[in-house]
């Protein structure tokens, strides 16, 4: 396998198709012949980033790098920043406003679960220009 | 447990996936948010929500959950059952409230994540 690359846009404000992005690079990495657990260790992190991205940024796009070694995520928005990113890292901080909760959300276990599914983590984030998450998974 | 098995404790009605009646499932879930149930992956899984959106099916997706009981009388909309059928994910329904419902299949044996 060479490398392969994939590019997704997120719409802002359509909580409906959010996850759309995370479903079909599930599907692509099941077609490039993954093992069951590394797609879902990428598609679990790279849903609750992309919620992230519908939610509290105004939708951003998403690359895949994808080699027989390692994926690589990088999803990056436009959207407010992250002002303290150790405290946004902590279970059960949340600052997602009622309307997002009711919708399944703010329960504060995104971002730690995208820590704990993947073998790199980095947040690159602005406040006011936007918030780039950066993330790996190595294919074992 | 069968879906067929749950769909009798739960005097539940299957909303989609007729065909998967045998599919088995050894853990359960239940929760709102849909974030915790991301925090633990059990292999072959049974959701049990009160939600009910699309997100709920795209959180069953992306866990490789096979199975999503709506509980509290809650019927989806086309939109989720299209996004089910196309995932080939099973939805039930059930009147039943969520305590009960999860009590129900825990005391058929059904066990969650740490397997207590
Ligand atoms: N892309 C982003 N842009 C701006 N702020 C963000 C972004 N992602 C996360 N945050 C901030 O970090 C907090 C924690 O994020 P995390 O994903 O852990 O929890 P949540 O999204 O609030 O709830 P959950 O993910 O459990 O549904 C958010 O409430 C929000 O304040
Ligand atoms: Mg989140």
């Amino acid at each position: 396998m060479e490398e392969v690359r994939l590019h997704y846009d997120v719409n802002a404000y359509d909580f409906t198709c959010a996850g759309e992005a995370s479903g079909k690079l599930k599907r692509s990495l099941k077609n490039l012949g993954f093992n069951s657990a590394v797609i879902r260790n990428v598609a679990i992190a790279v849903y609750e980033a992309e919620i992230n991205m519908v939610i509290h940024a105004e939708g951003g796009v998403i690359d895949a790098i994808i080699t027989p070694d390692c994926i690589t995520v990088i999803l990056a928005d436009h959207g407010p920043g992250i002002p303290d990113i150790e405290l946004a890292m902590k279970e059960g901080y949340s600052t997602a406003p009622e309307n997002v909760r009711a919708l399944g959300f703010g329960a504060g276990m995104g971002l730690p679960n995208i820590k704990k599914y993947t073998d790199e983590m980095n947040i690159d984030t602005v406040i006011g220009v936007g918030t780039t998450i950066t993330l790996k998974v190595y294919n074992k | 447990m069968t879906v067929k098995e749950i769909v009798e404790i739960l005097e539940g009605k299957i909303i989609y996936g007729e065909d998967y009646l045998d599919r088995e499932v050894y853990k359960a879930c239940g929760s709102d948010m849909m974030s915790d149930v991301l925090a633990f992956v059990k292999e072959q899984a049974v959701l049990l929500t009160g939600l009910v959106n699309p997100q709920v099916v795209r959180t069953a997706e992306m866990m490789d959950i096979q199975c999503i009981v709506f509980v509290r009388g809650k019927s989806p909309d086309m939109g989720i059952i299209d996004l089910a059928e196309e995932r080939e994910i099973v939805l039930i329904k059930t009147d039943l409230e969520m305590f009960t419902s999860c009590g129900r299949l825990y005391s058929h044996g059904l066990r969650g994540g740490s397997g207590e």
